[in-house]
């Protein structure tokens, strides 16, 4: 039985860095929707709630296939893109990180809207009184006690970003070193009746995903993504 | 001279919020009313916690205008709210500390060392998880970080009311102290009148979203015509000082313009002024100085209002001494039978009085 070859070694690698780039960007655009959301009362709030959950229920091929459309030299963000001489972003990494931020978008989101909902006004209010801005509120107040929901996000988006295979597929495609993640990797396993070497990624797949959960539960966070 | 200028306007849903009054440079001012009638909101406003139009004016300062609005951080006050509040993610010291270190340090007039003995912080400092203090604990290090960022003003919004006796009678000592010493305007949200007769030096009367009547504790709590005459504990409060200790029957004389009260001992030097409280209920009247009685303390009194209290009773409201006023309620019938009119003079019987020990009115 062969064990991990090199191109399997470059899948993981690749998978490990389009999710952790996914899960940075997450947090960055997660944090401050997520504190929108947690506190507006704005028309558009049911709007954007919805979009943001859209991922959630739609097949990964959905999204795939509009983001393709779109990244394609015919779609908008194509057109931009190639008018901006960085050609189209399909079939490249960074097509797939787009992808992925979309496609794990609820999993960083909902954990802390759900952290700061929790917080409520109060602790925030009391800060106010205090003489803190609406600045060191934020960092002071309610980044610490919204603590266990950025956990819980970081951990969801990077699992669910590793795990994710179909918006692979559709815009980025088989491109090993490039867009040939893990998931990818063993679909072409399977096709080509290599079950070994199947194993091996597989198998690895599920003590990551195991060992990602236990931790999370051991923490004491619970997977509040509301479904 | 500092004193604070408040008038607000609000609308929401069916409540209306419409007030003004103003307060006095030092001492508590007490926003009275049932639950409901805006006390909050009021507060909230004053804080700024609420942007509804209105106009503040702090120690001269304007907080608020038609044009202006000083955002929460930037008004030098300190907010003590119903529940503690104390930020669960920081140890005692650092929820203490926490306003303390965003004011610059000319202007910490008050001092941390000075807060944990007011309060008697001492032994709860290194405690690491706010959670593990008990109720009246936690409401008392809220006090201290609140007084912390030296504030021109402090708003209290029921801060005993989420407390149990118990907690209640270990606080109530520390806020009677503070308003000995405080220099700044306090304003008390309270709904329990033994607690503003306590620490209110001045009252200010909601119903409903706006103000029935303001001014000083005793004269505006001994009016005939407001809600509060109707309450079982209504009464009238005096400041007397303390004149003389009777060791042999555990007694101390205090004295005022309208003569002198015999109280339970009260451990404080001569000279020192005292809040007594005298329920209406505790009062009654006799026509003639009694000779031989049980009842250690008769007042002469005269008879300025008399209003019916239901259909059975009355509520007599008579002046003594100099400004000072005491009320009575007795049964319709004896009021008939001894013909008492307003202008005459008659003697009030005094059955029981409660000290508000170091309250100066």
């Amino acid at each position: 039985m062969q064990s991990l070859t090199p191109d399997d070694l470059q899948a993981i690698w690749l998978t490990l860095k389009l999710a952790s780039v996914t899960t940075l960007l997450l947090l960055m655009i997660a944090t401050p929707l997520a504190w929108w959301l947690a506190h507006s009362r704005h028309w558009l709030r049911g709007i954007v709630s919805a979009c943001v959950a859209l991922p959630l229920v739609l097949p990964p091929t959905v999204l795939g296939f509009y983001l393709l459309l779109l990244m394609g030299p015919q779609g908008a963000v194509g057109k931009i893109t190639q008018a901006l001489d960085i050609g189209t972003l399909s079939f490249t990494f960074t097509g797939l990180v787009i992808g992925s931020v979309i496609f794990s978008l609820p999993f960083a989101v909902q954990p802390i809207q759900n952290a700061f909902e929790a917080i409520g006004r109060r602790p925030l209010e009391v800060a106010a009184t205090l003489r803190a801005g609406v600045w060191d509120r934020f960092v002071s107040v309610a980044l610490p006690l919204a603590r266990p929901g950025f956990l819980t996000a970081t951990i969801l988006a990077f699992a669910h970003t590793v795990g994710e295979f179909g918006v692979v597929l559709m815009i980025g495609g088989n491109i090993p070193g490039e867009t040939q993640v893990v998931s990818v990797a063993i679909y072409n396993r399977v096709e080509s009746m290599e079950y070994g070497a199947a194993h091996w990624l597989a198998g690895g797949m599920v003590m990551f995903s195991f060992i990602v959960l236990l931790g999370l539960y051991l923490t004491g966070n619970r997977l509040k993504v509301v479904r | 001279m500092s004193s604070v200028h408040a008038k607000f306007s609000m609308q929401r849903g069916a409540f209306v919020l419409k007030v003004e009054f103003d307060t006095p440079s030092r001492g508590v001012t007490a926003l009275f009313g049932q639950s409901g009638s805006g006390k909050t909101t009021l507060l909230r406003c004053i804080a700024g916690l609420e942007r509804e139009k209105g106009e503040l004016n702090v120690n001269g300062e304007t907080w608020q205008s038609d044009s202006f609005f000083a955002p929460v951080h930037e008004r030098s006050l300190g907010y003590v709210f119903q529940e503690a509040s104390l930020f669960p993610h920081l140890s005692v010291r650092a929820n203490l500390e926490y306003g303390y270190q965003r004011i610059s340090p000319e202007a910490r007039k008050v001092k941390i060392e000075q807060v944990i003995e007011w309060l008697g912080l001492g032994n709860l400092l290194d405690r690491r998880d706010p959670s593990s203090l008990s109720g009246g604990e936690r409401q008392r290090v809220a006090i201290g970080r609140a007084l912390l960022v030296s504030p021109k003003l402090l708003l209290m919004d029921e801060p005993l009311a989420a407390l149990d006796n118990m907690s209640k009678q270990e606080i109530m000592p520390y806020l009677e102290y503070l308003h000995r010493e405080l220099e700044i305007p306090v304003i008390y949200v309270s709904h329990a009148l033994d607690e503003v007769v306590r620490l209110a030096d001045h009252l200010v009367l909601m119903d409903k979203g706006s103000v029935l009547a303001s001014g000083s504790l005793a004269e505006t709590i001994s009016r005939l015509d407001l809600p509060t005459a109707h309450f079982d504990d209504a009464g009238a409060v005096i400041a007397a000082t303390v004149a003389e200790q009777d060791d042999t029957y555990s007694l101390t004389r205090l004295k005022f313009s309208g003569g002198e009260l015999w109280v339970g001992k009260v451990a404080q030097p001569d000279g020192t002024t005292v809040r007594a409280r005298v329920l209406a209920r505790d009062v009654s009247i006799v026509l003639q100085r009694p000779g031989a009685t049980s009842i250690n303390n008769i007042l002469a009194a005269q008879i300025i209002e008399i209003q019916d209290e239901g259909s059975a009773k009355v509520n007599i409201r008579m002046r003594v001494g100099e400004g000072h006023t005491l009320l009575a309620r007795i049964t319709r019938r004896s009021c008939d039978q001894l013909e008492l009119n307003i202008g005459m003079g008659v003697y009030a019987q005094v059955k029981s009085v409660a000290l508000m020990p170091g309250c100066s009115v």
